[in-house]
């Protein structure tokens, strides 16, 4: 289930897996996949299991399933390092494959992929335009702006509990997308980061529930 | 299980004799000019280093163990000096007769540190030609280098310092001379799996030095026999065991209940009522050990009994979050006699003897029998009179443990818990360290590992898969061979593929992992509606370190006790904690973990017992005995082998109880389970609460009514089923078993430790194991990391397998009674609501409250 976003006067939704659908266009955007973290890592001696890619993969199926955009928008760092694509497992590049397919790709550069080696399909841009809104992996803060990079994530207090998720963190003319990666940690919205994005303006955590999405005031989270 | 007993047959229960001619002249001489006899004990432990046979002691505080452990290697060390110096065959060269003699193992570096200091007395005294010497973590490098090429005669280390050295090439040649291992607080390392590391590297001790033989060290156990067995290599399909020494038992321990002129509280466990009382027996004495169970206990006590501490008496403060500065002073002050009272909690359990400490006070109720009879024994510096301790119950139900307690003192009763199985995350980074060692046939070192005796029953299918986890990660899917950690040469042997596997492992050597932490910074406190939000003055003083967990549990602008003062939480930045100042106020002290251990199956027991037998009621305080009475005439008094459970409505919600008496843990995990079923039966459950010998779950839907329509079964309820489909479901969310996960994740080498000053982009680079753990557990559910998870959990914080003892002992003897109102037994539980886990901890349900919460705030 999703929650309603407007930013920009546009009207998104903002689904429990973390990924953004603009109906109107037919625009799936996500970000942070981190494909091949694991073998990144692995390579440079933690051998964390290399399911990673396949569980991202799995989370991005049944988005596109449910759905079914005409374009889709990788907000950068889709990749844990620019050889990502070459370690790709033969059954991961059939399912990405797949799920490229009868529809436009669009790989937006991260600071870890700024330039992603070839294998893939796809195309790839620095930043992407439609209409009101801009879509790019680093935030800047600007009117319309749909950004990743910084992995939202809030902690909610209630009665003495509290819960950490990830988040979208938005206002009413910019959104930064929570990290659809498997193995994304999260940064609190309380980090300083989060500020420089959105001034000293509240913005609201629609905090990633496992059915729904909830809304919080930014300041009431930890 | 019936608790052991201190003394089997075929054991020398060594009394005193006349003087044996196992000690040169020096040394009787050194006796003599002191006014000792040697002890009965000491000499036993001399006449089997005579026979090369291994020995397990096990002594009372006081009764001169240490000296009982040394003296063979001393008296042998002299007899062979004596003698000219010889070079002898190395098999490969000569060296110098020499070399290592001795190895002392003990689980503490100040433990180590502190004994050489006093071994260096009657060497020193005696004039004896012995080099002794420490190596810890503290010491420099370079002498840790000198230490490796020319080795000292004793050598007095810790567990991982050991593991460190036979996972260098230096190993055999270190270790080849050595004739003896003396294992010190044998009891507390076989508890843990520092004790799985010890016993793999005592196996391999022995296979490169096999003329060795092991003394252990302990304090009274339930069965010995499992120490004896821990201290030699077990053959192949038998068992072996050390010779068993008992040292004669000094005087019986004298422990009592304090028995409260004050209104004993229902529920909590502060004993702030008691805390006059407390001080007048700190005052009467001369140094007095308070312990408690937590952290936040002893913060807590230590500030309250300040508050009325008109003569101005030295208490102090000590538990294993302070500065280790601050510690160190403590125990230095200890030393000297010039403190009247020490409030702490099992940091002070381990360690030697403090000297003139004459009065054990243990706040709220000892968990077992053992481990109160150890710590009581803190208090017998003089073999001849008796220890005193006092148990201070915090609420009524802590008296019937208290009174359980007291009952095992008298019987003698120890109820230490069953040897561990070796973990297999341990063994994982025990195979590392071989490689590292040297190459390893995989046959050869699973025969080696076998010897241990936590590891006698392992299976070589287990070994492979952990052999298969160190190269490669142990993964179904064969991404990583390129990544390999060790590979095999032509020759079959495992050997590490680059040094820097030998850096990193050497890096991460340990089993004991703690907590994430984050260090506590004082600032000012820069009141705002939403805490601190800004950049904070530089300077503050740091404080010590505290679990992130913890933290994570308060809201900005909750206060609690740190360090003895009482702190603001302000907010967290990067891997600190920002706290203020907040005299004044009255802390918020926050939800009670609850200690450490449950309360033992064998004390619940007794407790369950002693309930059961309403004529022996007339030993409890008369508040205790108003409770029990007035229950047995509302409800019922459970008999000893059933389960009561009640069901009562309150406020505008119906309440089930059950009473297991099997430990807060068990019943937190057993919580979590009847929770889902009861959503299942659609009886809508909204929260449970448990304490160490009740659960209660509260709902919108009514047990009672759905009991009489037939719609609910208790036996149902309860089957054993539950640790079915239920638990695994649980499992997979459950942050305890996460955590339990981080543990084994850790030790067994997958993720690198987090060591808490790191700059924060080291922070970033290592992957949170809670996704890990999801994603594993997805895509191989039956990976070895995850097994040794689950063997964790189920005697860890989970408590599976009591928890399941429990559900089978209590089948077809369930007892209900419904009634109309709370019963007098549900009343200590029932307090405890507010400070205890919510039903579904990780679902969604929260989160819709809060919302909710805030809509409510915002519509007015």
């Amino acid at each position: 289930m999703s929650g309603a976003l407007a930013v920009s006067g546009i009207s998104l939704e903002a689904d429990c897996a973390g990924a953004l659908y603009w109906p109107e266009e037919g625009l799936l955007a996500v970000a942070d996949l981190h494909f091949e973290k694991g073998s990144s890592y692995a390579a440079r001696g933690t051998l964390l299991p290399p399911y990673d890619t396949a569980a991202t993969l799995a989370t991005l199926s049944q988005l596109i399933a449910r759905y079914a955009p005409r374009i889709v928008v990788a907000l950068g760092d889709s990749f844990h390092d620019n050889g990502g694509p070459a370690r790709l497992s033969d059954d991961d590049r059939t399912t990405l494959a797949g799920l490229q397919h009868g529809r436009d790709w669009i790989w937006i550069a991260g600071n870890h992929d700024p330039d992603p080696s070839r294998e893939i399909g796809g195309v790839f841009a620095q930043t992407l335009s439609v209409g009101p809104l801009a879509f790019r992996h680093i935030p800047e803060g600007g009117d319309g702006e749909i950004a990743g990079h910084l992995h939202p994530s809030a902690r909610v207090y209630w009665r003495g509990h509290s819960i950490v998720r990830p988040c979208f963190a938005a206002d009413d003319a910019r959104v930064v997308m929570p990290a659809l990666g498997a193995y994304t940690g999260g940064l609190s919205i309380r980090d300083r980061a989060f500020a420089a994005v959105f001034g000293a303006r509240d913005f609201t955590a629609h905090v990633l529930g496992r059915r729904r999405v909830y809304a919080f005031p930014s300041a009431q989270c930890g | 299980m019936a608790p052991g007993r201190a003394t089997s047959e075929g054991v020398s229960l060594a009394r005193s004799t006349t003087q044996a001619p196992l000690l040169p002249e020096v040394f009787l001489r050194w006796f003599g000019k002191r006014g000792w006899t040697p002890r009965a004990h000491q000499l036993a432990l001399l006449e089997h280093a005579r026979t090369d046979r291994s020995t397990l002691l096990i002594a009372p505080t006081g009764a001169g163990k240490t000296l009982a452990g040394f003296l063979p290697t001393l008296v042998e060390l002299t007899e062979q000096r004596a003698k000219p110096g010889k070079l002898v065959s190395t098999g490969r060269g000569l060296k110098r007769g020499g070399g290592l003699h001795t190895l002392y193992i003990s689980p503490l570096k100040a433990l180590a540190v502190d004994i050489a200091r006093n071994l260096e007395t009657p060497v020193a005294e005696m004039e004896l030609p012995i080099r002794i010497e420490t190596r810890t973590g503290d010491t420099p490098t370079s002498k840790r280098q000198r230490q490796r090429r020319d080795p000292p005669d004793i050598l007095l280390t810790t567990p991982e310092q050991l593991a460190l050295l036979l996972a260098t090439a230096d190993g055999p040649f270190l270790f080849s001379s050595l004739r003896r291992v003396v294992l010190d607080e044998l009891h507390s390392l076989v508890m843990s799996k520092r004790g799985d590391l010890l016993s793999l590297d005592l196996a391999r001790l022995v296979r490169m030095a096999p003329q060795v033989t092991t003394v252990g060290l302990s304090a009274t156990v339930a069965e010995p026999a499992e120490l004896c067995r821990y201290l030699v290599p077990q053959p192949d399909g038998g068992t072996a065991e050390a010779d068993l020494v008992v040292a004669e038992g000094g005087a019986a321990p004298h422990v009592t209940m304090l028995d409260t002129g004050e209104y004993l509280p229902w529920a909590g466990h502060s004993a702030r009522h008691a805390l006059a009382e407390i001080y007048a027996l700190i005052k009467k004495h001369k140094t007095t050990l308070v312990f408690v169970n937590t952290r936040m206990q002893a913060e807590m006590i230590f500030q309250e009994l300040w508050r009325i501490n008109d003569d101005g008496l030295a208490i102090a403060l000590h538990h294993g979050s302070l500065d280790v500065e601050q510690r160190r002073k403590v125990e230095g002050a200890m030393a000297s006699g010039r403190l009247k009272a020490v409030v702490c909690t099992s940091s002070l359990d381990l360690g030697i003897d403090w000297g003139d400490i004459d009065l054990v006070i243990n706040v709220g109720a000892p968990k077992g029998s053992s481990r109160m009879l150890q710590r009581i024994g803190r208090a017998n510096h003089r073999m001849d009179e008796p220890s005193r301790g006092v148990l201070v119950p915090a609420n009524r139900f802590e008296v019937l443990e208290c009174t359980a307690a007291i009952e095992a003192v008298a019987a003698n009763a120890q109820d230490t818990p069953p040897l561990r199985t070796g973990g297999l995350d341990v063994l994982a980074q025990h195979v590392l360290g071989c490689a590292c060692g040297a190459p390893f046939l995989a046959d050869d070192l699973y025969n080696e590992v076998r010897q241990a005796a936590p590891y006698a029953g392992l299976t070589r299918a287990d070994f492979d898969s952990i052999v298969d986890f160190v190269a490669t990660g142990g993964y179904a899917l064969k991404a990583y061979e390129r990544f390999a950690k060790i590979k095999q040469t032509k020759d079959g042997r495992w050997r590490i593929a680059h040094p820097r596997v030998a850096q990193r492992y050497r890096m991460n050597v340990g089993t004991i992992v703690e907590a994430d932490m984050l260090k506590v910074r004082l600032v000012r406190s820069r009141e705002s509606k939403h805490g601190y939000s800004g950049p904070i003055a530089r300077g503050g003083r740091l404080l010590g370190q505290v679990e992130e967990y913890f933290i994570e549990t308060l809201t900005p602008g909750d206060t609690f006790v740190f360090s003895g003062e009482i702190l603001r939480y302000e907010a967290i930045v990067e891997d600190e904690v920002y706290v203020s100042r907040a005299t004044g106020e009255d802390p918020k002290i926050p939800s009670y973990e609850g200690g450490k251990f449950p309360l033992s199956t064998y004390l619940a027991e007794r407790v369950r017992g002693l309930l059961a037998e309403p004529k022996a009621w007339h030993a409890l305080p008369p508040q205790v005995r108003e409770w029990l009475d007035i229950q047995k005439w509302r409800s019922l008094i459970p008999k000893a082998g059933e389960m009561l459970v009640e069901t009562f409505p309150r406020a505008d919600k119906s309440y089930l109880v059950c009473y297991p008496f099997e430990g807060r843990l068990a019943h937190q995990t057993l919580g979590m389970l009847l929770t889902r079923r009861l959503e299942r039966a659609r009886l809508r459950p909204l929260g449970f609460v448990a304490n160490e010998y009740a659960l209660a779950v509260w709902g919108f839907g009514d047990p009672a009514l759905a009991i009489s329509r037939g719609e609910l079964s208790l036996a149902e309820l309860f089957g054993e089923d539950m640790l079915g489909d239920d638990l695994e479901a649980w499992l997979a969310e459950s942050a305890l078993m996460k955590r339990t996960f981080r543990n084994c994740a850790i030790i067994a080498g997958l993720i690198e430790r987090r060591y808490p000053g790191e700059e924060k982009s080291r922070r970033q680079m290592t992957v949170s194991t809670d996704l890990v753990y999801d994603v594993l557990r997805k895509h191989q559910p039956d990976h070895v990391l995850l097994r040794a998870a689950r063997a964790d959990a189920a005697t860890g914080q989970l408590d599976i397998k009591r928890l399941g003892a429990m559900l089978s002992r209590i089948r077809g003897r369930i007892v209900h009674k419904a009634l109309d109102r709370v019963s007098p037994l549900a009343v200590p539980v029932l307090l405890e609501i507010g400070r205890e886990m919510v039903y579904g901890e990780a679902s969604d349900a929260m989160l819709a409250e809060a919302e909710a919460d805030l809509v409510k705030e915002a519509m007015g």
